[in-house]
């Protein structure tokens, strides 16, 4: 059974971290599974873990009367959910549901922010590469605001 | 040169505003057309659009296109039932290197009715399926309803060789798939990027985005091929409009290698 | 055959032999103030004693000392109306049993045509022309068919414009292949012309022509009068490498400067002789039972000239200039192998801002060396 490092070594968000630091942060991690529909976390509620998807599709959506829940995107494996944990108010700004069965790797936010406060140079790498994540999905939710496939009528 | 008329045999809807129309000629046989090419087609006394071919490649039968209504032309053509007849000439431009990449991975990615011209490619690749590595197919549209050849896609993807992946940039409640840009779901395939040829239609801001990562997947810019589209009039390289920098679309296109359009896409209204 | 000599009264026969092969001749007469080229049926038509004075936006004709019948450069006219003809029908449809379609293509032109008085750069715009419309896979038929038979009696320059750069190119004053006659007027003591056949038609008809042996005096003469002219052109251009200077500088900031003058006006294109740009519009009848399709003339400066759906690639007039310009002198090499100019200066002249693109390309030039002089 693979341990927790090795599982982190694969991910994006942390490649070419040094081992030693794959150590300290697997020590704020945990394993999680949520089956089809379940729910990790609703809006409003406080964000004290990040996660990473290794398995399944995790839909973040916002619940928009009278349309229902609409998924904003789908976080896939390989991917990062939630960036909440590191600014304050710390709470989830949607709410985020399993597709299908969903395996992660869950980190706890205190535990985290604890270890950046202890390690100025640790909290700078983290921050900037989650700094990458925002800006990869603002890229993303501008080119969909685009609208690019509607149809768009010279005035 | 003038249209030939080919009647209407078959119509089917794919979404809210396309079609699906197979033409066969009145006289004479189909021509062969090469996956990737396109046909000035023709509605009468309306006015006449270049469409690409969206059928089977290299084959006799009927002429496929799929038309988006977006104007009184294409609206017309849309709005023909089997039985009705248009006129086409064609077919014209060049087509995707399909032939000449055998042993390499193959990646597609389309965008909205960019999975059109695309389809002819796709069907020869599948055909002579043994000929290429990983097959990979990444799609999306605005919505659901807007996804194009849904039960192709569907066959498509329930066979063991190749992987389909499709991505919608708005969801309604009933769709349990993938939401967010087409671009996204390249960082996640499974290619040989050492080995891969890309094959990209979409909007052209959708196809910039893509290239980039493509390219950030190490795929260099000779073996990524774009779709483009230029205002057309003759389609037979006499009357100047679908220039594209140093190229005609109608003769050096549509299809380009990104490395020859690199240099022209970034400037402003070229 | 060795050249011959020919006198004034000989023009007349020239175009009487022509007319009488069944040509239909054309050549240049003095109309509403200008120079054009227009149906002519005597050597009386053609514009004595006249030249014409060219600047930048400016054209006027000026009575000369002489008779010279040639003593002009260009008119606002190429040939182009009369092989590419502005206006042309190219196939009429009808609806028939069973919603069927019948489609009938207009026959071709049956007219031959003389074109008498060509300019040499007119006679390499031509050429350039060909190469565009009957030089790729596929050509025009309509283009194909009134070139086919047309029979050209060029004749040399020996009064350059104000605006003409011909000699820059290397199009002229001296007319290259492509004539089945060619003329230079002589002015020094006898009005004469110099007469040399450039094909088999061409002798047959000088042949056919009131002359005599030209002497060494005669070529001589010739020879001075297109030197001569070119040495007086009213423009030069540096012509060497036009096409990767600008494939390197599209985005130079000469191209919102000029941009600030043009009209958009598209006079340019439509006195160029190279311009080959058509569109087609397709007409019905309003019982919607007879249908067509019309070519005609058209403009890479208008906006709709490069509309998509959704809306126009080119909108500024900035983008529609830098097209104009890149395309004459750079991509027209891509596309088709040589410059799509031949230094008429037309351009020049009948730009109602009085745009020159040889200052145009002379600017983004020495912009280029200027930034690198920096480095």
């Amino acid at each position: 059974m693979r341990t927790i490092d090795t599982l982190l070594a694969g991910v994006p968000i942390f490649e070419g971290l040094p081992a030693e630091t794959l150590e300290l942060l697997a020590g704020c991690a945990s394993n999680v599974r949520y089956s089809d529909g379940e729910v990790l976390f609703r809006q409003g509620d406080e964000a004290n873990r990040f996660y990473v998807v290794r398995h399944g599709l995790v839909a973040l959506e916002t619940f928009v009367p009278p349309r229902g829940a609409i998924t904003i995107e789908t976080i896939q494996p390989g991917e990062v959910v939630g960036w909440s944990w590191l600014f304050p108010p710390h709470r989830w700004r949607f709410d985020a549901r399993a597709l299908g069965l969903v395996r992660a790797t869950a980190f706890d936010g205190d535990c985290l922010r604890g270890k950046c406060d202890a390690d100025p140079a640790l909290g700078y790498d983290l921050m900037s590469r989650f700094a990458q994540v925002l800006i990869d999905r603002l890229e993303w939710t501008r080119l969909r605001l685009l609208d690019i496939y509607g149809e768009h009528r010279p005035r | 040169m003038a249209p030939r008329p080919y009647r209407v045999v078959g119509r089917r809807r794919e979404t809210g505003d396309t079609w699906t129309l197979a033409l066969e000629p009145l006289a004479g046989a189909a021509p062969e057309i090469a996956p990737g090419q396109f046909m000035m087609v023709y509605a009468f006394g309306i006015g006449e659009v270049p469409i690409s071919v969206s059928g089977p490649p290299w084959r006799p039968g009927p002429v496929v296109h799929t038309v988006r209504a977006v104007g009184p032309v294409s609206g017309a053509i849309c709005a023909s039932r089997p039985g009705a007849v248009l006129g086409l000439r064609g077919p014209f431009g060049n087509c995707w290197p399909v032939a000449d990449v055998c042993g390499c991975d193959l990646v597609v990615v389309a965008g909205g009715i960019g999975l059109a011209p695309l389809r002819p490619a796709v069907y020869h690749v599948l055909e002579h399926r043994g000929e290429y590595g990983s097959v990979t197919i990444l799609y999306g549209s605005r919505t659901p309803s807007d996804l194009l050849y849904r039960r192709e896609l569907e066959r498509w993807r329930s066979r063991f060789d190749v992987a389909v992946d499709v991505t919608v940039d708005a969801a309604d409640s009933a769709w349990h798939g993938k939401v967010g840009v087409v671009p996204k779901l390249i960082g996640g395939a499974a290619f040989d990027p050492g080995s891969a040829v890309a094959l990209v239609v979409g909007p052209e801001i959708m196809m910039r985005f893509a290239v980039e990562g493509l390219l950030e997947r190490g795929l260099p810019e000779e073996r990524i091929y774009l779709s483009m589209e230029r205002n057309m009039r003759c389609g037979i390289g006499l009357c100047g409009h679908c220039q594209l920098g140093p190229t005609l679309v109608c003769r050096d296109g549509p299809v380009y290698a990104y490395a020859e359009l690199e240099p022209l896409l970034g400037v402003r209204e070229l | 055959m060795a050249p011959s000599v020919i006198d004034l009264p000989a023009l007349d026969v020239l175009i009487e032999a022509l007319r009488g092969g069944g040509y239909r001749v054309v050549g240049p007469t003095v109309r509403d103030g200008a120079i054009v080229y227009a149906d002519i049926d005597s050597a009386a038509q053609l514009p004595a004693g006249w030249t014409d004075r060219q600047q930048a936006g400016s054209y006027r004709l000026e009575r000369r000392a002489d008779e010279a019948r040639f003593g002009w450069a260009v008119g606002p006219h190429s040939w182009k109306p009369f092989l590419l003809v502005p206006v042309l029908r190219l196939w009429r449809a009808r609806r028939s049993g069973g919603g069927a379609l019948e489609l009938e293509e207009e026959p071709a032109p049956d007219e031959r045509l003389a074109l008498v008085g060509v300019r040499p750069c007119d006679l390499a715009a031509i050429a350039v022309q060909d190469g565009v419309l009957l030089g790729g896979r596929y050509a025009d038929r309509d283009y194909a068919a009134r070139r086919e038979g047309a029979f050209v009696v060029a004749v040399n320059c020996g009064e350059p414009g104000g605006t003409c750069f011909c000699a820059s190119l290397g199009t002229g004053p001296k007319a290259g292949d492509g004539y089945d006659l060619a003329l230079t007027e002589l002015l020094e003591g006898e009005h004469r012309f110099l007469a040399e056949a450039g094909s088999e038609r061409g002798e047959e008809l000088l042949a056919g022509l009131p002359r005599r042996k030209a002497g060494e005096a005669d070529v001589a003469a010739a020879r001075r009068v297109t030197d001569g002219a070119a040495e007086r052109m009213g423009r030069r251009l540096e012509a060497e490498g036009l096409r990767d200077l600008l494939a390197r500088n599209r985005e130079h900031p000469r191209f919102d400067e000029v941009a600030a003058r043009c009209l958009t006006c598209a006079n340019c294109t439509l006195v160029c002789p190279t311009c080959f740009c058509t569109s087609v519009e397709d007409t019905t009848d309003l019982a919607r039972s007879e249908a067509g399709r019309v070519r005609s003339w058209d403009t890479c400066f208008s906006i709709q000239y490069s509309f998509l759906h959704g809306g126009s690639i080119r909108t500024s007039p900035k983008a529609r200039y830098r097209q104009w310009l890149t395309h004459k002198f750079g991509t027209w090499h891509d596309q088709f192998g040589r410059s799509g100019c031949v230094g008429c200066g037309r351009c020049i002249t009948w730009c109602p801002v009085g745009i020159d693109v040889t200052e145009e390309l002379a600017a983004i030039r020495s912009g280029e060396e200027a930034a690198h002089a920096h480095d």
